[in-house]
Parts: structure tokens; C-alpha cells; sequence
């Protein structure tokens, strides 16, 4: 500090105390909802404190199903969910590192070509090419499948700039030593270049997580069998369905298990976040 | 162990830029050779068309009398220490020097034995062994590069610039560390340096560089004795030789700087420079200050520098702003401004072409 | 770009590169063309006939009053997403970088609605405004305001731009954060012995230093808010009341899946992608910038 204001920091850790309330405030009445039972959820003004139903509803969420006998719960959303954002997450990792490897380590014909065609990816979020990328996983056969779930979404530019960008910071020195050593190519990239990016890799994988986990519209287009569904895209399902009978002690149950997991990966890889998120911003 | 030969060795880059324009040399088994030379003169480039690291554009390369032009840096039978030691961060000081032993297909014991007996050569602990690079200091991380080279038994030992990163003080306690390792195991080394000290102390031979072509290659004292040409006069010793306009006299007997200081040249004079004009040379050492001398040139003191053991003066003729450095052994107390009676010894100067800058013998 | 050494040229940098380009090609370059050909296409109305049309489509969007009222929207949108967010979040950093003790923890928890997908985020607020149970127009009745948003356009609209403003504090706030503790201590100190107080301080330095930061961070704000918040969009009000919060990327879903009109939607993709290419380049050119600092 650069001079002693005791009131100057204690009007600073007030406006902070109110930030976090205010970003917590949205969650915290969604927890509420989740805990109490459908009649308390439809009496004015509604709680701002725990009630005691929330094992029964969570219960109810993941195993019953939410209009009773219409289907088995949603537990298998949640799976659903997982699957699909490590497949993600997973997938984006290993093609970018493939194809970073062989742009940064490999002189070769049309090796700028494949670049800018990489660079492309870059500029053509999936919201935009929406209709076409559909038709073509729908003439592939891959409506309702795992891999037509994940495979369009998993080349990524940016992870293969940020894996180019670790690569060229480690020394040329490095292949040089390994290549005296004997060390050929896919050796070099197993034994040196992968320990050696292993914390940039889990930090790229914290936030390809929460990507993964996200998606929303193209899960949306692409199931129409329930049994892929996804929990975040369970989300717009139940309140449009919630207008009609609104069981918002159900509703925010759901809303609730779509949010924790990607937010937990996040509070509890803090500092792998952080850099990941900067860095794939370089 | 191996002779390693070079022929007409040359480097062209894809670019058109010529980095090596040919250099011829025959380095034999267990001698120590440097390449010095000022950064971007092409001894990198050099050392490193002999690793394999740098493709090899025109002349021949062969090691142990085998061409090894277009063999991988592995296949070579040689081992390099880098400049920034290049070792594997993610790896212990253990599996760094076992690594390419590994490779290589060695059995387990093998390669124990050798990390063992390399560590103690080097004096490295079995504690040190098993940390990682960064937790060790540049002294330590300097030896386990050097260990690194020398568990692969090597034929030929590659050193570029390795002691650059060193302190002052650590640099000169592991230069004598490197003399002595190579004379102990004998193995054929080829070592980079800037630093002409460095390249004195260390090699069998020196080859100076200048611009991708060979100035000179020699002992060190043939190099301080009888530098090849400007360059290399400039280049080696310290503080630089000094250089002073000159001109041959008519009969070529003599050399003449400014009007009348008249220096006889050796016992037969120089040949072909009758009346031209040259550039003369004179280390600072070959100065001396001769009180009440006849013929003394009047050195005007502009700076003094105490060593300690030496005394750097440093000043100029007269009119002519020519700097020039006169070193004194012990301590000599002139203050800037005064003006000493100095003496050039005769057969203790150089002659060079002021045209090709190369050395006229005589 | 190159390392100074490299392996010889083989087969294997292609079999490296090969996953990553199929899967371009398939999913990204062959759609992006498609989108661009079919943009240029007119179907009759049983999906019998099409027929090359040339720019008919782009002349018919740029014609039609609906699409100009997409544009205006995603732009107030956009701009008061990233305002909104950016200020506070710049506030709540600011504070975080005064404070020594306890900044973890204020990070932590500022942090987490980053890791929220924009379709639960809004659901929170789809919660927290319903008209007849929702925590706020229950408040705010007592101020005598009566909240609807599902007949009020303009409300609709302050709560797509809460809930996507809401979502990107943690972003901003990391990047703030860190931009704060970048600069130089012995500059402030300076201006402290030069006399200038806390709040002229941050004006006069800190916040001119911060200008790389906050520009950066107002390129990635637009691109979010244009491009990322369909699921807010889509699970909140769905583009209404009578199209009120019906910005860019929710029109050419709408417009392709609901209603069908395949060159329309495929033109309006090709305007969106001049727009990501736009701002993808602007961000480039301004990231080399960045270096010079």
C-alpha cells in the first residue's frame, strides 16, 4: 500500500464483499429453490433460505424423472455431459499438439498452407455455419452419436496456437541435445516436448472442460434421441417446460447440477485456470 | 578417439547467405582446437556442421577417417556441451546424462556404471544426481552437461561458447577444469569461444574466424607472435595491439612513423614496399618508457589505469590522434596530461598490407 | 515461427497434421463453403427446385427492416454487455488489487460464473426476474414498478444483457487484475511523492496504462456477446417478446431450423462470418501492438 488509509481499505473491502455478493446472489437463490418442495416454490415472496427437501429432490432429479413415470431421471445427463466435454477437451488436445509438433519441429511442403488453414478454424465459430455442419454430421450418419457430438467442435485454432506458442519458447537447444542423444522425432515428442508442456497441457484442459461442458446449441441440433441429451441443454428443455408447470424446485435442482461441476474444475484449479485462460489468449 | 578432417567445408543458406566459405583442417587424435573469432564470424555455423545440426552445403567432413557428411548428429560419435547446457528440465541430473545411453540401447548396469563414473569425475554427489536441473547452480549445471558428453565415450568433444553463462570467477576455475578433463581422457575437442583468453588458455590450436573465412590457425604463441593479418593482430592479446600509419623507407630497410622516427626492419629489410605506405604494429607490452632515449616519441598520457600487477597508460603521439596503450608491469604512477619519452623496439613490430590487411613478413 | 534445427522431411509431419486438417476440412472449410454457395441459393417453397440467385439473398436481407433491427440490437447489445461488465469489473479489480490480505479469496470468489454455460446462466436470471415468483419485480413492485419481461421488449432485453453481462465479470476481472499488478509499483509511488491522490492516481496513471488491457478486453467482449450468447438468448426469451432480443446468431438459427429459409440463413451466415473475420483481424492487429508496449 502506498499510504495508510485504514478507511480507504475498508471501503474497498466493502465494495468487493457487495461484487461478490452480487455475482453470488443469482446462485445462491437457485440453491435456495433447490432445497425446498413444490408447494413453498409457488408462495410469494419466495425463500431466501435453505429449506430441508434438497436429497429429495436431487434424488427425485436423478433418478425419478420430473413428471413422474415420463422417464428415468436425468443422472445419465449428467454422464452424457462428462463424456462429451473430456471427449472434447481430450480430442482438441492431442490433434492440436499433433499438428503444433509438426508446424513448429518439421520443414515441409505446403507446411504454411496447413497453417493458415488451421488459422481459418479460427474465424468460423460454430454458431455461424451452423445449418451446413449439420447437414454434413447428419449425412455422416452422426445425429445422436458421441462422436457427432464432439468431432466438429474438436479441431481448434486456438489450442494449436497455444501449443505452437509453448513449443517455439522451448530452446532449440532442446532438439539439438535430444538428436545427439539419438532421440528421433516421435521420441523427442514423447520423452522431452510433452513432460516438458505438461502443466500448459492441464491448464488448456481446465478450460476445454468447461467448453466442452457448455455447449448448448450444438447438442440441441444434434440429439433427438433423449438419451443423449445433455444436462446444459436439459436447461432450455425444462423452462420451456416450466411455464406450462413450473416446478422450479426441480428446475433449479437441474440448473444447478449443470453448473457445479465445470465451476468446481474451475475453484479447484484455480491457478492451472488462470493460465490457461491467458494464455490461450496470446 | 578419431582425427577429425575438414575439406573445403562450406555453408550456404537457403537465403544465399555464404556463413562458411571453406575451411581446410586436419585436427588430430586428442588435440584441443578453438574457434574463436567476434560473434556472427560463422565458428557456430562451424561447430555445428560437425555435429550434424547444420547441413553441409559443399566439401567433406569425415571423423575417424569415415565421411560422416550425411550422418545424423547421433551416428557421429560425438558429444556436445551447448551454450545454455540444454538440459532436460523435467528430467534428474541422473536420467539427463542416461538419457541418450538409453537410446543408445545400453544395458541398465551399463549405464549406472557410466553415469556413476562420470559423476565422479566430474565430483558430482549421488544427492546431486538425483535432483533436477534447476535446483542445482550454473557451476553444477555446467558439469552435468560435460557429463552428459562424456558418458556417451565419445570420440570428439563439442563445446559451444559453454562457459559464457558463468560467472567470472567460476568461468576461469572451469576452464582449467575443461584443460584438464581433456588431457586426462584425451578425447579430440573442437571448443567455440568469443573470448580469446578462453581460446590461449585452452587450445592446441586456434583457428581465428572472421566473416566465414579462416584468418589464421596456429599455436597461440604463432598467433601472438606472428598474426596472420590485421584482423587476427586485433583480435588476440589484450588490450588490442596497437596500429599506427607508417611508410616503408625508400631502400625498404627501415619503416618510418610520422616524420622522423625511423625503426630499421629486421636484418634484410622488407621486400616490395619501397616507399609505400603500411600499417605498423606494436603490442602494448613492446612500449617502453626510456627516459632521456634519443629518438623517443612523446606519448601524451590522456588515462592510466591501474591493474594492479599492470599499468595501463593509455594515450597519443604528438599531433596524431592515433590511441594508442602502453602496458607497464608494476605499479607507474603518471597522471593524464603529462608527456613520456617512449621507445619502440624494433623487432617487436608487425608490418600489414594496408591494401589486403594481410601480414608482410620480413 | 521456426525452430533453427529440424528433423528431416518425412511422411510423418503429414500423418501429424492429418487429424486436425480432416477434420477442418470436414467440419469447418467444406460447411463455411456450403454456407457461402447455399447463400447465393433460392429454394421454392417444397424443397423441389433451387435455383442460383447470385447476391438476390444479400439484396433481400440488407432490404428487410427485420434484419437492420437484428444489427441495431446485437450492437446495443454488445456494447452495453461489454460496458456493463467491463466497469465493474474494473471497479471490483481495482479494489482487489488495493486490498493485500484476502485477494485470494475475493478472486476465487469472483471467478466461478466463468465456468457457468451461458443456457444455466440464464436460467438463474430467468429465475431471479420471473414475472410472478422472481426475487426482483417482488421488489420491485414495492417501488411500484412492474417487471414483465415477457411482454416488455425493453426489459427483455436488460435481462439477456444482465445475464451475458453478469457472466463475463470473472473474465474481465482476471484480465484487469493481472493488468493492475503489471504495472510497475515504482510508478505509483511516484505519482504518491508527486502528490496526487488515490482516485487522481488512477485516472491519470493506472488507468492510461490499463488502456491496452481494456481495449483488449473490449474486442473478446464483443466477440462473446455476439457469437456466444445463444444459450442465454435461447433459454431466457428465445429471441422475443416480438423479436425484441432477437440479435445475429439467434436470427440465423431461427430463420435456418425454424423457419426453414436456407439461403437466407446461409447469406446472414456469410455477414457473420465477415464480422468474426473483421474483428479476428482488428484483435491481430492490435495484439502486435501489444508487443511494442
Amino acid at each position: 500500500m502506498i499510504e495508510n488509509r485504514p478507511l480507504l481499505k475498508i471501503f474497498s473491502h466493502i465494495i468487493l464483499i457487495l461484487g461478490v455478493i452480487m455475482v453470488a446472489f443469482p446462485l445462491w437463490v437457485t440453491f435456495v429453490a433447490s432445497t425446498h418442495d413444490a408447494t413453498r416454490m409457488t408462495e410469494l415472496p419466495l425463500p431466501l433460505l435453505p429449506g430441508s427437501h434438497f436429497f429429495e429432490n436431487l434424488d427425485r432429479v436423478l433418478f425419478v424423472g420430473l413428471y413422474g413415470g415420463d422417464a428415468s431421471g436425468m443422472g445419465y445427463m449428467l454422464l452424457n455431459s462428462t463424456i462429451m466435454a473430456l471427449m472434447i477437451a481430450i480430442g482438441k488436445i492431442i490433434i492440436s499438439l499433433l499438428s503444433a509438433f509438426a508446424i513448429v519441429y518439421f520443414r515441409f511442403p505446403f507446411r504454411m498452407f496447413f497453417f493458415w488453414m488451421i488459422f481459418l478454424t479460427l474465424m468460423l465459430p460454430v454458431e455461424v455455419r451452423i445449418l451446413p455442419t449439420f447437414e454434413v454430421v447428419a449425412n455422416l450418419g452422426m445425429l445422436d452419436t458421441y462422436w457427432g457430438l464432439t468431432v466438429p467442435l474438436i479441431a481448434s485454432a486456438t489450442a494449436t496456437f497455444m501449443f505452437r506458442q509453448v513449443f517455439l519458447t522451448i530452446p532449440d537447444e532442446m532438439l539439438e541435445a535430444a538428436r545427439i542423444d539419438g532421440a528421433g522425432p516421435l521420441r523427442f515428442f514423447k520423452d522431452i516436448l510433452l513432460p516438458m508442456s505438461r502443466t500448459n497441457i492441464a491448464a488448456l484442459f481446465v478450460i476445454l472442460f468447461i467448453y466442452g461442458w457448455n455447449q448448448y446449441l450444438w447438442p440441441l441440433l444434434v440429439t433427438t434421441d433423449q438419451s443423449m441429451y445433455t444436462v446444459v441443454m436439459q436447461i432450455g428443455n425444462m423452462l420451456e417446460a416450466g411455464e406450462e408447470a413450473p416446478q422450479w424446485h426441480l428446475i433449479m435442482m437441474i440448473t444447478l447440477l449443470a453448473i457445479i461441476p465445470p465451476v468446481l474444475v474451475v475453484v479447484a484449479m484455480q491457478k492451472l485456470f488462470v493460465q490457461g485462460l491467458t494464455e490461450t489468449e496470446k | 578417439m578419431a582425427s577429425v578432417t575438414l575439406e573445403n567445408l562450406q555453408k550456404t543458406y537457403p537465403n544465399g547467405f555464404k556463413a562458411i566459405h571453406g575451411v581446410d583442417v586436419d585436427i588430430q587424435d586428442g588435440e584441443f582446437l578453438v574457434l574463436v573469432g567476434p560473434s556472427g564470424c560463422g565458428k557456430s555455423t562451424l561447430l555445428r556442421m560437425i555435429a550434424g545440426l547444420e547441413t553441409i552445403t559443399d566439401g567433406s567432413l569425415s571423423i575417424g577417417g569415415k565421411a560422416v557428411n550425411d550422418l545424423e548428429p547421433s551416428k557421429r560419435d560425438i558429444a556436445m556441451v551447448f551454450q545454455n547446457y540444454a538440459l532436460y528440465p523435467h528430467m534428474t541430473v541422473y536420467n539427463n546424462m542416461a538419457y541418450g545411453l538409453k537410446i543408445m540401447g545400453l544395458s541398465k548396469d551399463e549405464i549406472d556404471q557410466r553415469v556413476k563414473n562420470a559423476a565422479s569425475i566430474l565430483e558430482l554427489t549421488d544427492e546431486q544426481l538425483s535432483r533436477k536441473p534447476r535446483q542445482l547452480s550454473g557451476g553444477q549445471r555446467q558439469r552435468v552437461a560435460m557429463g552428459r558428453a562424456i558418458v556417451r565415450k565419445p570420440s570428439v568433444f563439442l563445446f559451444d561458447e559453454p562457459l559464457s553463462n558463468l560467472d567470472a570467477k567460476l568461468r576461469v576455475q572451469m576452464r582449467v577444469e575443461i584443460k584438464q578433463l581433456q588431457e586426462s581422457l584425451g578425447i579430440t575437442s573442437v571448443y567455440v569461444t568469443h573470448d580469446q583468453v578462453e581460446a590461449m588458455t585452452l587450445g592446441h590450436r586456434l583457428m581465428v574466424l572472421n566473416a566465414g573465412n579462416v584468418e589464421q590457425l596456429g599455436t597461440p604463441l604463432e598467433l601472438y607472435e606472428k598474426p596472420a593479418s590485421l584482423f587476427v593482430a586485433g583480435f588476440i592479446g589484450s588490450p588490442a595491439m596497437n596500429i599506427l600509419d607508417a611508410t616503408v623507407a625508400e631502400d625498404g630497410k627501415s619503416v618510418v612513423i610520422g616524420t622522423d622516427t625511423v625503426l630499421p626492419v629486421g636484418a634484410n629489410g622488407v621486400e616490395g614496399f619501397d616507399g609505400k605506405p603500411v600499417k605498423l604494429g606494436i603490442r602494448p607490452e613492446h612500449l617502453e618508457i626510456t627516459p632521456g632515449a634519443e629518438g623517443a616519441l612523446p606519448l601524451t598520457v590522456t588515462l592510466v589505469e591501474h591493474l594492479g600487477a599492470d599499468t595501463l597508460l593509455h594515450g597519443h603521439f604528438g599531433n596524431d590522434k592515433t590511441d594508442l596503450t602502453l602496458r607497464q608491469s608494476g605499479t607507474h604512477l603518471a597522471k593524464a596530461g603529462e608527456v613520456l619519452p617512449i621507445t619502440i623496439t624494433p623487432n617487436h613490430i608487425h608490418l600489414f598490407d594496408p591494401e589486403t590487411e594481410k601480414r608482410i613478413d620480413f | 515461427m521456426l525452430k533453427r534445427v529440424h528433423f528431416e522431411p518425412s511422411l510423418l509431419p503429414y500423418l501429424l497434421v492429418a487429424p486436425q486438417i480432416i477434420v477442418t476440412i470436414i467440419f469447418f472449410i467444406w460447411p463455411a463453403s456450403q454456407a457461402l454457395f447455399q447463400s447465393m441459393l433460392v429454394e421454392d417453397a417444397f424443397g423441389l427446385k433451387t435455383e442460383f440467385v447470385w447476391f438476390q439473398n444479400f439484396e433481400e436481407l440488407f432490404a428487410d427492416p427485420h434484419y437492420w433491427g437484428s444489427f441495431q440490437r446485437t450492437f446495443i447489445f454488445s456494447f452495453l454487455v461489454a460496458g456493463l461488465s467491463m466497469s465493474i469489473a474494473l471497479l471490483l479489480a481495482t479494489m482487489a488489487d488495493r486490498v493485500i490480505k484476502g485477494s485470494g479469496i475475493y478472486r476465487t470468489l469472483l471467478i466461478w460464473p466463468y465456468a457457468v454455460a451461458p443456457a444455466a446462466a440464464g436460467a438463474l436470471f430467468f429465475f431471479l426476474f420471473n414475472p410472478t415468483l422472481g426475487f426482483i419485480p417482488y421488489t420491485l413492485q414495492f417501488f411500484g414498478y412492474d417487471w414483465n419481461h415477457k411482454i416488455n421488449g425493453d426489459e427483455a432485453m436488460a435481462l439477456i444483457i444482465f445475464a451475458a453481462a453478469w457472466k463475463q465479470i470473472a473474465y474481465n476481472f482476471l484480465f484487469f487484475l493481472a493488468g493492475l499488478q503489471s504495472i510497475p509499483k515504482s510508478l505509483i509511488e511516484a505519482a504518491a511523492i508527486d502528490g496526487a491522490g488515490p482516485s487522481r492516481r488512477f485516472w491519470t496513471i493506472i488507468f492510461p496504462l490499463l488502456s491496452p488491457t481494456t481495449f483488449f478486453l473490449l474486442v473478446v467482449n464483443v466477440v462473446y456477446a455476439f457469437f456466444e450468447t445463444f444459450g442465454i438468448v435461447d433459454a431466457m426469451t428465445a429471441g422475443g417478446p416480438a423479436n425484441s432480443t432477437q440479435i445475429l446468431v439467434y436470427k440465423v438459427y431461427n430463420d435456418g431450423f425454424v423457419g426453414l429459409d436456407l439461403g437466407g440463413s446461409a447469406a446472414q451466415s456469410a455477414v457473420l462470418m465477415a464480422i468474426v473475420v473483421a474483428l479476428t483481424v482488428f484483435q491481430f492487429r492490435f495484439v502486435e501492438k501489444k508487443v511494442e508496449y
